[in-house]
């Protein structure tokens, strides 16, 4: 450009690019006034309980902080922060009664749990030496009842779930079958839990007469309650690997089988491990199906065949409704159930990353 | 061990709609034959019938014979499978297996088929292979890292190298520089010369220069109407479409009076 076109270009104004804007901090000087304005509202001037403070000042930053940031921003930023504030209190609502159960779990047990409760069954004993009746109000045996009929449960459910899936994605679609099995996978989704304990009920009393109480009936329920979880977690999941995976395998020459086993499953593994413990954290605290199938017991049963077999949720429901002592041990059992299922879930976590499909150098 | 293809009458049809129409062409041995036309002609769908590929999708059907070595390849109690074993193919976009390493990828053909081999073995298949792909010296150090971090032109021959890792008789590609640069297009180029020493190889490309650096022989595919079924125009050796074609219709759309 030479220094005539120079001269000749018109010389706009540029735009101002520069704003006013509050500092960096201005967020937590407003949520400290909200919160001393919430006390001295609330509590202190209108003598309301603390519990209004959170929301008083919530109120007040939703105002206050929108309404400094319209006066020195601009409506534009002011409206940016009102909806920042939205987005973080409806983060807060989901998590705090979260927080809340399991804080509140983990205070409660706690103090319930020692050697004696994690190594007992709940049958009580005699010293042999003192003769004194011991304590026998321990849970192992609803730790391995829970855990033996989950493990059946998975048993049951993860082959037909993955194979139904397999079924669904690579040979039925658009097949009135497929079409059929879709539906009907729905529908049991939403079957109630209660009914798949009375079916577990209705199904055995037809083999073993009535009143049969055995540990796989409530496997079968549950199994009930975790296949469709299972078959969509593994059709959503197989479906997502690309169409180009499988054209690649049947290219070289590999039967479709063989393509679904060694290219398809495994690239989808991470999400199907996932999928499969979700399914198995929502049925692992299930009750009612296992009150009405399984029945509750005192001592250790490891035979899923035979008799009874106490679960957590079980023994958590029978020691509520014992009144105030055993109503802690209650709350340990509840503990060691959602210690159960969080350790599952790290453990799927875990197993996920190591197959997902890796894209490193 | 390369041969060449005899295709007599060949209809492709999609469910009811006939997608390409009565092709007769053949394809001799050792050569590199390649096909262009406008989008939707039925280059590709025509590509892929010739390893039964075409038949993966639901509802495709082929009339007509492939044949191949005496053997019509939708001939009455043929395998499929055992046809894609002969008959490799590269696709448009590079698909490297993303749960597999660079070795796994490129015996994935072998292991997937559970071929018994020894260590030494398969060493040998993913060296020559590699090799034969012009791969080798970038990855012998990373052999075990995933084949999803390689390179877009790494991955379009780390899948060449899987497919000629079988030992097929014939490639098929298609569009295998289409995703790439010029220079990784450069690189496949170079390879498909060299490939034409021991393959027979067909290759779909939109790019009419390709076409014309790479291939023995060049059929020109066209529509008569949005609608209609694609056909085979002209299929002559490369020299001949490019200079003076037989076929009006190749000449206006060799030099760029259509499409």
């Amino acid at each position: 450009m030479t220094a005539t076109d120079e001269a000749l270009m018109p010389i706009a104004e540029p735009a101002s690019l520069i704003n006013p804007q509050l500092p960096r901090l201005a967020w937590l000087v407003a949520a400290a006034i909200a919160v001393i304005l919430g006390i001295l509202v609330g509590p202190l001037l209108l003598g309301w309980s603390w519990w209004s403070v959170p929301f008083v000042a919530g109120i007040a930053l939703l105002i206050g902080l929108p309404a400094w940031s319209a006066v020195v921003e601009g409506r534009r930023a002011a409206v940016d922060r009102t909806v920042t504030l939205l987005v973080f209190y409806a983060v807060t609502g989901a998590l705090v009664p979260l927080v809340w159960v399991l804080g509140y779990t983990v205070a409660k047990g706690l103090p319930a749990i020692d050697w004696n409760f994690l190594t007992h069954d709940q049958t009580s004993k005699l010293d042999p030496v003192t003769f004194k009746q011991l304590p026998g109000a321990g849970v192992l045996h609803a730790i391995l009842g829970t855990l033996w009929i989950t493990l059946g449960a998975a048993v049951i459910s993860i082959p037909i779930g993955l194979m139904t899936a397999v079924y669904l994605v690579e040979y039925g679609r658009g097949t009135w079958v497929a079409r059929t099995t879709t539906i009907l996978v729905d529908v049991m989704t939403g079957i109630p839990s209660i009914v798949a304990g009375l079916f577990a009920v209705a199904l055995f009393t037809e083999f073993g007469g009535p009143g049969t109480r055995i540990g796989v009936m409530g496997s079968v329920a549950l199994s009930l309650l975790m296949i469709p979880t299972v078959v969509r977690a593994g059709e959503e999941m197989m479906r997502l690997v690309p169409a180009d995976l499988r054209e690649a395998s049947y290219a070289l020459g590999v039967p479709k089988w063989r393509t679904i086993v060694k290219v398809v499953i495994p690239t989808a593994f991470g999400g199907i491990v996932t999928g499969v413990m979700l399914a198995i954290s929502r049925v692992i605290g299930e009750t009612a199906p296992l009150l009405v199938a399984v029945g509750a017991m005192d001592y250790f049963n490891n035979n899923l065949f035979s008799e009874r077999m106490a679960t957590l949720p079980v023994y958590i429901i029978s020691q509520y409704k014992q009144g105030a002592g055993p109503l802690q041990n209650a709350w340990g059992a509840a503990l060691l159930l959602i210690a159960i299922v969080m350790v599952l879930n790290i453990v799927a976590r875990i197993i996920g990353t190591i197959f997902a499909p890796k894209t490193g150098r | 061990m390369a041969k060449g293809i005899d295709v007599s009458n060949l209809n492709i049809y999609y469910g009811d709609f006939l997608a390409v129409e009565d092709v007769n062409m053949s394809i001799r041995a050792r050569t590199v034959t390649a096909f262009i036309g406008p989008s939707g002609c039925g280059k590709s769908t025509f590509l892929r019938s010739l390893n039964r590929m075409h038949e993966v999708i639901p509802g495709a059907r082929v009339e007509g014979k492939i044949v191949v070595d005496g053997q019509d390849l939708y001939g009455a109690g043929v395998d499929p499978v055992a046809v894609r074993r002969q008959i490799g193919m590269v696709f448009q976009r590079p698909n490297p297996f993303p749960t597999m390493s660079i070795y796994d990828n490129v015996v994935a053909g072998n292991r997937l088929n559970s071929r018994k081999m020894s260590k030494s073995q398969t060493d040998d298949i993913v060296e020559k292979s590699l090799r034969g792909a012009n791969l080798w010296t970038e990855v012998k150090d990373r052999l075990n890292k995933p084949g999803m971090g390689l390179s877009g032109g790494q991955q379009q021959r780390l899948c060449i190298a899987r497919a000629i890792a079988v030992e097929p008789q014939i490639l098929l590609m298609d569009e295998p520089c289409s995703a790439l640069d010029p220079i990784s297009t450069a690189a496949i180029e170079d390879l498909i010369h060299q490939l034409k020493n021991d393959y027979t190889i067909a290759i779909v490309t939109h790019n009419m220069q390709q076409a014309a650096r790479v291939s023995d022989f060049t059929g020109f595919f066209n529509l008569k109407a949005t609608g209609e079924p694609g056909h085979l125009v002209e299929l002559n050796t490369t020299k001949t479409m490019f200079a003076k074609p037989d076929n009006p219709a190749t000449e206006d759309y060799i030099s760029g009076r259509f499409g």
